[in-house]
């Protein structure tokens, strides 16, 4: 009744190609947006932000990223953290070794670099697939696990980094509310931009070259330069992550802080959200944020409390049962969920 | 022949002489040559048991087991733990028993649904069955370090005084997992060329329709594939956890197993063993001899190449002859 | 035509089962997410109670140590409720969090309990040294003591630039310089070990990485050649470290481990033929669950011991007493008074004697972390204390002031012979002369890259 298109006439090109064609959608987003930068700074209290905003928006930027590739280039990759540490560790270089640098830039750069190793990783993808890939995906990780470990150069010869606090433009980005605000700018201006990319001619090139990559190679899509500009991107959009993540979330961080399990992480978001959609990449972030806490405080508030060993072991056991659910009862994630409610919601009240 | 395989015959060159390297330019004793080459075997022996039970369950089911190192944790823990109560034996019988129920359990709650879904989704089923068991594991069994004794001595053997100087230092029990090892995949080819069921595995892995089509019962198979693959993960299990006690970092160690199937091949038992050895070897040489060079050259804080020394081989041979050295080539090129 | 009715039917079954499993699903999210607002809305009883929070790690590669520590450190504050009805009456609340090591999940339980409690958290003992240092930086905008006893920062001392950072006890470099002192004395001088090889295996982190400073300069004063030998977490994977051992014969080999390295480590001396009488742990290598699962080959492995060795004296009869048999005890009855168990008590006592000196000057009340700091900074636990709070044997006198946060260092050398560790008489001390030199300069880089200002250690004494 009320989320339909009816009487909704385009009347140019533009306006027929915008991205939220229907007013329902353009009015839900405006809401969201004022709600994420105007509601949640003034009634959320510290702790929130500081444990399940910023490390949710900060995965969820590097959930896109990986979603890029994985999801609408269909190139699998469990190494994706190894490019987040890449993107950690030149933002500390730059920010220590050129301080006059503004953080913006410091970012990009450090995006730009990580999109580097990211394309030269991202090689193999043009020989092998499938669970190939995969494999030498983790010869990523580990290599990168040992370069930043032992090279000392990268870590200032000390043993754990810890970089100085943000400052923009004399803003200085040390309150919870800051670091909020500064990650949901960068986040919005990301995610405008993958949504365009994949509206674009190369996101479809990508989601060609997935869906079938000998019959999109036969119709002129040349799979080098899809691949690689889907490895360049998505690592450009880990490394920024990762960047922020050791600067905004973390603080101080050692080379164990982007391992497998970083990895294998982002995987799960993905795969619990949905592949091949943007919205899949947040609703898998707030997903795996939330669990742990939930997995804390939902038995501790119904009076049953559970050791923490047990909590710890739970939680994996429950990553691993939803995965398998997820791919046996909707492959396509939370995102599928959330669409299927949509088209509910444009018969409601009538049932078909 | 030379010009189409001329990138494995370089890879394979370069090996052979970064082997030849630190005996033929006398930077290291032959005696401890000797010493980390057998290390290196040994090791290699140990990865291949892990490598055994992927390759088994790619064989037959085309599924790629990423839960294969959380089975050996699982199997050495049911052991560790039951041994404490029972006899060592009746351990390992129960603990066989076990493995066969999670196999029954596997195939039915994971890979039956999940029947025409491409490897990757079948990859990540697996990744999610390795969380679940790492949690129940640890629920069940704890998280100590925990004894398997096989009454194998610890103390090394020092042998061939004579010859080398300061004679050679052999673990005993390393030297009991190389015989394991041998007879398991003595005992798998027998299996397999011998036995009905055997064949019918083989033939499963060929082509599923064709086996269904002459009346082999695809899911009784599956689960024999993968209680086969348990009881490999078992044997796995017991000799790593002898050695290295049984906790959960057991289960990481069998990433590196990983590299071995590729180098190997995916489909081949032999190809596992043959390439479990090469990593070992080529891991043990590398730390050892070229680690430091690298360490002086680049002034590093130590070394750790065997870490990613694996890996990176792995990326090669997937770059150059990505079916591995045993397995089937595919015609799949993009 | 039949077809395509049917794959419409089928596709509205299969979306009927897809979208009542998908209601199940969101339902469930629902109710728990609901819950879990709730949980994080509970309103803490506002009661007269401190609250200390307890990072732990009992899962992962790391649990066979971190979690005999925290039973004792939890089975202590249970006892000191049980026995004494909290400090002064203050009732003690605590809460677990897991970090498993893992420096994040250190932070992220840092953040989530550094607010509970009527004034906050008392004081967190990360028992990492990675996650010491990740909470250093926001120790200087929250004003929580971060305690560190025998690990943490080493500079971390020096309180005018450390404010809030207590290596009580002891630090790495203060091991290391006892290490080297004890293999000098086995030598017969200092001035001996020159042309001698050490080789450090050390855990790859910033634990591990800690006495490489100090090791590097007691190298260059005495002549020895410092081999260094780091070994990835977890530490399952020594074969080559100690292949490279065999071949460059050390004289002796510190072991920086730390959970399952540890027992790795000489297992694989063993394997190699390395004596283990020349084996030298730090004391966070020198416990039960690292010499056990060796077995026999462990016996002469020798390990520094500090603080508290293992055995029973009377507080270990308290616990027993009020705690246990109550059925209140946290871990395994049978680990009470092992070497960890007592580090963890220890930890806790020095905690609570804090809060009980700082009671003394601002009120027996609940606490902020800003004024536990300053009983942390004025605690003077001696030997007649220590007698009266049952901890006689097992507690070295513990005392601190503005300029020096870690107290004097001494330890032993403990050798495990097969059955229990054998203290050898003889106190270990460092030797400041080196140590203070090199933690003013530690100490002031940092002061410089994080533009910290120094406290004024004689202002602040009140």
């Amino acid at each position: 009744m009320f989320y339909r298109e009816n009487g909704q006439f385009k009347s140019s090109y533009a306006s027929d190609l915008q991205m939220l064609p229907i007013l329902q959608d353009r009015l839900f987003m405006a809401g969201l947006l004022v709600v994420a930068f105007v509601a949640v700074p003034l009634f959320v209290s510290d702790y929130l932000f500081l444990a399940i905003l910023i490390p949710f928006l900060i995965l969820a930027l590097a959930a896109i990223g990986l979603n890029l590739l994985v999801g609408y280039c269909g190139q699998i990759s469990i190494g994706h953290a190894a490019f987040m540490a890449v993107g950690a560790y030149s933002a500390y270089n730059l920010a220590l070794r050129i301080p006059q640098l503004n953080f913006l830039v410091v970012l990009v750069l450090s995006g730009l670099i990580a999109s580097a190793v990211g394309l030269v990783f991202g090689l193999p993808s043009l020989r092998i697939k499938g669970l190939y890939l995969a494999v030498a995906t983790l010869a990523a990780q580990f290599f990168m696990d040992w370069l930043f470990a032992r090279v000392k150069w990268f870590t200032n010869y000390a043993p754990s980094v810890s970089p100085a606090p943000i400052e923009i433009f004399g803003w200085k980005v040390d309150s919870p509310l800051d670091k909020y605000l500064f990650v949901l700018c960068v986040l919005t201006v990301f995610t405008l931009l993958a949504r365009n990319l994949v509206r674009g001619h190369i996101g479809r090139e990508w989601m060609a070259i997935r869906d079938m990559d000998v019959a999109a190679e036969v119709i002129g899509i040349r799979p080098v330069y899809a691949k690689l500009t889907a490895f360049a991107v998505s690592s450009f959009y880990v490394g920024v992550a990762g960047a922020l993540w050791g600067f905004v979330q973390l603080g101080a961080w050692e080379p164990l802080a982007f391992d497998l399990n970083l990895s294998l992480s982002l995987l799960f978001m993905i795969i619990i959200g949905g592949m091949g959609s943007l919205l899949g990449s947040y609703f898998g972030a707030a997903f795996i944020v939330t669990l742990p806490i939930l997995l804390n405080q939902v038995p501790a508030a119904l009076g049953v409390p559970i050791p923490t060993a047990m909590n710890a072991h739970l939680e994996s056991m429950i990553f691993g049962a939803l995965i398998i659910f997820f791919l046996i009862v909707e492959p396509q994630g939370l995102a599928r969920l959330w669409a299927i409610g949509k088209e509910k919601l444009r018969l409601w009240p009538f049932p078909h | 022949m030379l010009k189409k395989h001329w990138p494995v015959i370089l890879l394979g060159i370069a090996l052979l002489v970064g082997l030849a390297l630190p005996l033929a330019t006398g930077a290291s004793a032959p005696g401890f040559y000797i010493e980390v080459l057998l290390g290196g075997l040994m090791t290699g022996v140990l990865y291949s048991l892990v490598a055994m039970g992927f390759a088994l369950i790619f064989k037959a089911s085309g599924v790629f087991n990423f839960a294969q190192g959380t089975m050996v944790l699982f199997a050495a823990l049911a052991v560790a733990r039951m041994a404490e109560s029972m006899p060592l034996w009746v351990a390992i019988l129960l603990a066989m028993g076990i493995m066969v129920v999670l196999a029954f359990l596997i195939e039915r709650i994971v890979l039956r649904p999940l029947v025409n879904q491409e490897g990757v989704a079948l990859l990540m089923a697996t990744l999610g069955v390795t969380y679940f068991l790492d949690g129940l594991g640890q629920i069940v069994w704890g998280s100590d370090v925990y004894e398997i004794n096989l009454g194998i001595g610890k103390e090394p053997v020092m042998i061939l005084q004579n010859v080398f100087e300061g004679g050679i230092l052999v673990n005993k029990e390393d030297f009991a997992a190389a015989l394991v090892a041998t007879a398991l995949v003595a005992a798998l080819a027998v299996f397999f060329q011998k036995t009905p069921t055997g064949r019918a595995l083989r033939a499963v892995a060929d082509d599923h329709q064709a086996a269904q089509s002459i009346g082999i019962p695809l899911n009784w198979i599956w689960v024999i594939v993968w209680s086969v693959a348990g009881f490999v993960a078992l044997v796995a299990g017991v000799i790593w956890g002898s050695k290295l006690g049984v906790q959960f970092s057991l289960s990481q160690v069998a990433l590196k197993a990983l590299p071995v199937v590729i180098l190997g091949g995916f489909t081949s038992v032999t190809g596992s063993i043959v390439g479990g050895l090469i990593i070992g070897v080529g891991e043990k040489m590398s730390e050892v001899f070229l680690g430091p060079i690298l360490v002086k050259t680049f002034d590093l804080a130590g070394g750790g190449i065997e870490n990613w020394f694996a890996y990176v081989l792995a990326l090669l041979f997937l770059l150059v002859r990505p079916e591995g050295l045993f397995g089937e080539k595919l015609i799949d090129r993009v | 035509m039949d077809a395509g009715s049917n794959f419409v039917h089928f596709r509205r079954r299969v979306t009927m089962k897809l979208t009542s499993n998908s209601a199940m699903l969101s339902a469930a999210l629902a109710v728990s997410g609901a819950a879990a607002l709730l949980g994080a809305a509970q309103v803490q009883a506002q009661a007269k109670e401190q609250f200390f929070p307890v990072l732990s790690y009992r899962t992962g590669a790391y649990a066979p140590n971190g979690i005999p520590f925290a039973n004792g450190y939890v089975d202590y504050l249970k006892l000191i409720d049980a026995r004494d009805g909290g400090i002064n009456g203050v009732k003690i609340t605590f809460e677990e969090c897991e970090t498993g090591y893992a420096t994040d999940r250190g932070v992220e339980c840092y953040e989530r309990l550094k607010g509970k409690g009527p004034t906050g958290a008392t004081a967190f003992h990360p028992l990492s040294t990675g996650i010491t240092f990740a909470l250093t930086d926001k120790s200087f905008t929250d004003h929580i003591p971060i305690i560190t006893t025998g690990y943490g920062r080493a500079d971390s001392v020096d309180g005018a630039v450390f404010g809030w950072n207590f290596p009580l006890g002891g630090t790495y470099w203060d091991a290391a310089d006892m290490l080297v002192q004890e293999v000098g004395k086995k030598e017969g001088g200092l001035d001996k070990l020159k042309g001698k090889k050490i080789a450090l295996v050390y855990h790859d982190s910033p634990y591990g990485k800690e006495p490489i400073a100090l090791l590097e300069e007691r190298a260059k004063m005495h002549g020895f050649q410092l081999l260094l030998l780091p070994v990835t977490h977890p530490g399952v994977e020594q074969k080559a470290t100690w292949l490279q051992i065999r071949q460059q014969r050390p004289d002796y080999v510190f072991l920086w481990g730390w959970g399952v390295m540890n027992s790795t480590a000489i297992k694989e001396a063993v394997a190699t033929g390395y004596p283990r009488e020349k084996m030298y742990g730090v004391w966070w290598s020198g416990a039960e669950p690292d010499v056990v699962p060796a077995g026999d080959g462990a016996k002469g492995y020798n390990a520094l011991v500090f603080l508290a060795p293992a055995g029973m004296g009377q507080v270990h009869k308290d616990i027993i007493k009020y705690v246990y048999d109550k059925g209140q005890g946290t871990g395994k009855k049978e680990e009470v008074g092992e070497v960890l168990y007592n580090r963890g008590l220890a930890a806790a006592m020095v905690t609570v004697e804090a809060v009980r000196k700082a009671q003394v000057n601002y009120g027996k009340k609940p606490l902020t972390g800003m004024q536990v700091r300053w009983g942390l900074e004025n605690l003077s636990i001696d030997q007649a204390m220590i007698k009266k709070l049952g901890f006689e044997g097992f507690m070295t006198p513990v005392s601190t002031s503005c300029v020096n946060h870690a107290g004097e260092a001494q330890a032993q050398i403990e050798t495990w012979d097969g059955k229990k560790w054998q203290v050898h008489p003889g106190v270990l001390h460092a030797d400041n002369a080196i140590i203070k030199p090199m933690i003013r300069a530690s100490a002031e880089k940092y002061a410089t890259e994080k533009k910290i200002t120094k406290r004024d250690c004689g202002k602040e004494s009140g």
